[in-house]
């Protein structure tokens, strides 16, 4: 009657860390001066099911580590001691710690037991020097337990009702006691006295209950321990064994006076106890394979399943429209068996309704993949106090528009951009105290992250009200560094975009503390990968914003069609920076190869699509040539084109899956006339410029 | 030309047996895993892929997926011939470590489905200068006729192919 528990890890693993995510949002909003009961509940109860979730599966070193940390969370909740600074932050320390353990677990390695141990010992030291109350429990407690050690307990176990509902299983709880005292010194009877009629029997409640009785030289806490996740919802009767033997307990009494009275029900409570731990673990296994289901429905092809939780309203308006479909499915199958053209119109009519239909039903399914923004900003409350007290800075943290949704994967990888910028806004961007009040401003720092969408895109704006880009020095470093010439004079917004170029640390420039291993042009390829953009708005000492763009989805773009000869393919529209007639008298050559076109002040390189993609021959002239400029890792190029054509959305497809990497195309879509178009990769075909210079250079010869 | 719907006959047999479809190209008749087979098109219009190499007729649409079409009389070495409305296209589907892969490969017309026991199949002769003999899985009678097994997962591995056009000798520097 095992249960294959591994199966249920996956699950407990995400809500444990759900729960470390509550924990950890309550702890940070927690006043030592005012605790409020209602989050040291909401901290207690998630403790409790982690512990409980770990004990269950096994994890003890989790389950030991939780348990002090609730315990100490107890005597808060239940006010025999207050609440402290250091307490918080031991807290906040154990929930990184329980984050560690479980993440190792679950990654399938032993977890590291210093850390818990550490921290372990100082809430025992804590909870050693106990409060007055405190000392009174445990002075109590050895004398309860002297009585009992000599013979042991008898324990009346009478559980909820719904107690098999819960999900907890009374024979395992048994099969710990017995474990705890030995096979031999254990006795268990079944109390059936409130087993109903047989016609009222409800499969999945617990009727039984059971009388204990532990002949061994056992504590009664250690006892407790067995039943503590249930200790609330049942009734459990401890008596030394002595005592037990009076008649004046009721419950034992009753056991013993029904099971002789009737031999019969004694009979029954054999099968009648078969019967039901196979109703709770049918019961169990399928609550649990409920909860299983959307984990492994969603479960890609990757090692690691992820799972994404949909609101049910997104479900539900999901099949709504699936019925929409199915119905204007079924209308157009019954005009097509006799049709004629008097009904025309009608058929016109139904396929609009399609039309429609199928976009609508496009859209909710984007929508699932949709998810709040607070997932990636929930970490930033944690992270700007940690920082902020080490930095000696104090600052308050604004959220706005947390409900702002965004893909999944796109929330994934914004998420270290994000870190980089708050840590540089925290860093750099504000400044100390006592500068912050000699400036005449407030001495509590704000930085604001905001988030709201903006036609297609989310926008993200990290805000801070700090000192403002010290445009000086930066444009000095960079002249030092040569990436700006010493002569050429740069407007304010030009100054701001060179913190974004390859090899600007930004520590070197703004502050002695040294910058975290990535500058800010690993955060702009990290958002040009998304088909993003970042800019950078500043004022001197009022402070700066960092704003990013990013497309909602990762599975749709927005597509500039072009024409190459007799193929269409497609520009991303974010990476288009304009698009113009080609002047030929505008190209220059240089080094014999590589065509540039001078555009306003600057000189870009230019590059033929049809040679780069061998599609013509050399000496096909184009006729009226179009030239898009591109921009990709912040270089443009000029791509010759025939024609534009339109612009529309496209639904990005794989071209790798069935085939290979193909330089030069980021994947492929489908026209709305079924056809395939390939995407361009705009950042590709900039770094193959010399290559097809190359190229180039041979037709020429050729020609 | 509407897709055709290949009618799986199961037919008594040994375990070693296997069923082949058989197709013609130029008058030689080929066989591939039946199991191996997706779906059975007409020939339609597809997408160049650039600098791909000239067996590859570029990628179709196959209901949303991408698929790319490899012509195999060009694999083969054969004479080309025009393409016309009763040309066809099997598409053809193997499993890999990293997913499954489909791929449709052009030939003349489809021909047979026979049940070839393995050991009735003989090992195609050494052919080493030709480079395509690494297809053939094996030879086969069936009627007094030839049949050439072809492997199919060699014949849809593409990946490692090397060959030469506008900027691909550096492709390693962009993966």
């Amino acid at each position: 009657m095992s249960i294959d528990l591994s199966q249920f890890h996956q699950i407990f693993f995400e809500e444990s860390f759900e729960g470390l995510d509550v924990m950890e949002s309550q702890l940070l909003d927690l006043q030592p001066q005012e605790v409020d009961a209602e989050s040291v509940n909401t901290i207690f109860r998630a403790a409790h099911s982690i512990k409980g979730g770990a004990g269950t599966f096994g994890f003890m070193q989790v389950s030991e580590f939780t348990h002090v940390v609730e315990t100490l969370l107890d005597e808060i909740r239940s006010g025999t001691r207050s609440m402290q600074r250091n307490y918080i932050d031991l807290f906040l320390q154990s929930v990184d710690c329980l984050r560690a353990m479980l993440g190792s677990l679950q990654s399938g390695s032993e977890p590291d037991g210093e850390r818990a141990a550490t921290l372990k010992a100082s809430f025992e030291k804590i909870l050693q020097q106990s409060a007055d109350s405190d000392s009174q429990v445990t002075e109590e407690k050895p004398t309860v337990a002297d009585e009992g050690c000599s013979n042991g307990w008898r324990i009346t176990f009478r559980p909820a009702e719904d107690i098999l509902q819960t999900g907890n299983e009374p024979f395992r709880m048994f099969r710990e006691l017995q474990e705890l005292v030995g096979a031999d010194n254990l006795t268990v009877i079944p109390l059936t006295d409130n087993l109903p009629e047989f016609t009222s029997l409800h499969p999945e409640n617990c009727y039984l209950s059971w009388v204990l009785e532990v002949r061994s030289d056992v504590n009664r806490d250690d006892i407790a321990a067995v039943f503590e996740w249930v200790a609330d919802d049942c009734d459990i009767d401890y008596q030394p064994l002595s005592v037990a033997a009076a008649p004046d307990i009721p419950t034992a009494d009753t056991a013993v006076t029904e099971m002789a009275e009737s031999a019969v029900s004694t009979d029954s409570t054999e099968p009648v106890s078969a019967v039901i731990p196979d109703k709770v673990s049918e019961a169990l296994s399928a609550s649990a394979a409920q909860q299983a289901k959307p984990a492994a429905r969603t479960a890609g092809k990757s090692n690691e399943p992820s799972s994404i939780r949909v609101s049910i309203d997104k479900v539900d308006s999901l099949i709504n429209m699936v019925g929409e479909l199915v119905i204007t499915q079924s209308m157009l199958g019954q005009l097509g068996q006799d049709f004629d053209m008097s009904r025309l119109a009608r058929l016109q009519e139904g396929l609009t309704q399609l039309e429609q239909n199928t976009r609508e039903l496009q859209e909710s399914v984007m929508k699932i993949r949709m998810m709040p923004i607070s997932f990636a900003f929930s970490r930033f409350p944690r992270l700007v106090r940690d920082l902020g007290g080490q930095l000696g800075k104090q600052v308050n943290l604004v959220m706005l528009g947390e409900n702002t949704e965004l893909d999944k994967t796109v929330m994934e990888k914004i998420g270290d951009p994000l870190v980089h910028l708050v840590r540089n806004s925290l860093d750099h961007g504000l400044e100390t105290t006592e500068q912050r009040l000699a400036a005449g401003k407030p001495g509590e720092g704000t930085i604001t992250l905001n988030a709201y969408h903006q036609g297609g895109n989310i926008v993200i704006e990290v805000k801070d009200d700090g000192a403002g880009l010290n445009e000086e020095r930066i444009l000095n470093k960079a002249r030092q560094k040569g990436l700006v010439p010493e002569t050429q004079e740069l407007s304010s917004e030009e100054i701001h975009q060179l913190i974004f170029l390859p090899g600007f640390s930004t520590a070197d420039v703004v502050s002695d503390i040294s910058g975290r291993g990535v500058g800010m042009d690993v955060v702009r390829r990290n958002i040009a990968e998304l088909n993003g953009s970042i800019e950078v708005k500043s004022k001197r000492g009022k402070g700066s914003t960092f704003i990013i763009r990013l497309p909602l989805t990762l599975a749709i773009l927005d597509g500039q069609l072009v024409k190459v000869k007799d193929e269409t393919y497609i520009f991303p529209l974010v990476s288009i920076v304009e698009s113009i007639q080609l002047q030929k008298r505008s190209l220059n050559h240089v080094t014999g190869s590589q065509y540039v076109m001078k555009l306003r002040d600057e000189y870009i390189p230019i590059v033929r699509l049809d040679e780069l993609f061998n599609l013509r021959a050399s000496d096909d002239e184009f006729e009226n040539p179009m030239l898009v400029v591109v921009e990709g890792d912040n270089e443009k190029v000029g791509i010759v084109v025939d024609d534009l054509l339109g612009q529309q959305q496209v639904v990005i497809k794989s071209l790798e899956q069935n085939y290979k990497r193909v330089t030069g195309i980021s994947g492929a879509t489908i026209l709305g006339d079924g056809t395939v178009a390939l995407i361009i990769d705009v950042s590709d075909v900039g770094k193959n410029l010399d290559k097809s210079a190359k190229g180039q250079s041979r037709s020429d010869q050729a020609a | 030309m509407d897709a055709l719907a290949i009618e799986e006959k199961k037919e008594p047999g040994s375990s070693d047996d296997q069923q082949y479809l058989t197709f013609m190209m130029s008058d030689e008749e080929y066989g591939v895993d039946i199991l191996a087979v997706q779906e059975i098109r007409g020939w339609e219009e597809s997408t160049l892929i650039p600098n791909a190499p000239d067996y590859i007729r570029g990628v179709i649409n196959l209901r949303g997926t991408i698929v790319p079409i490899m012509d195999l009389r060009i694999r083969f070495g054969l004479k080309r011939v025009e393409y016309s409305p009763v040309t066809v296209v099997i598409i053809l589907k193997v499993e890999r470590e990293n997913g499954e892969r489909v791929m449709g490969i052009v030939v003349d017309a489809v021909s047979d489905v026979y049940t070839i026991a393995d050991a009735s199949t003989r090992k195609p002769p050494e052919l080493t200068e030709d480079k395509n003999s690494g297809f053939i899985k094996g030879l086969v009678n069936v009627n007094e006729k030839m049949v050439i097994l072809l492997d199919v997962d060699d014949l849809l591995n593409i990946s490692e192919d090397k060959y030469h056009s506008g900027f691909t000798d550096n492709q390693s520097l962009f993966n």
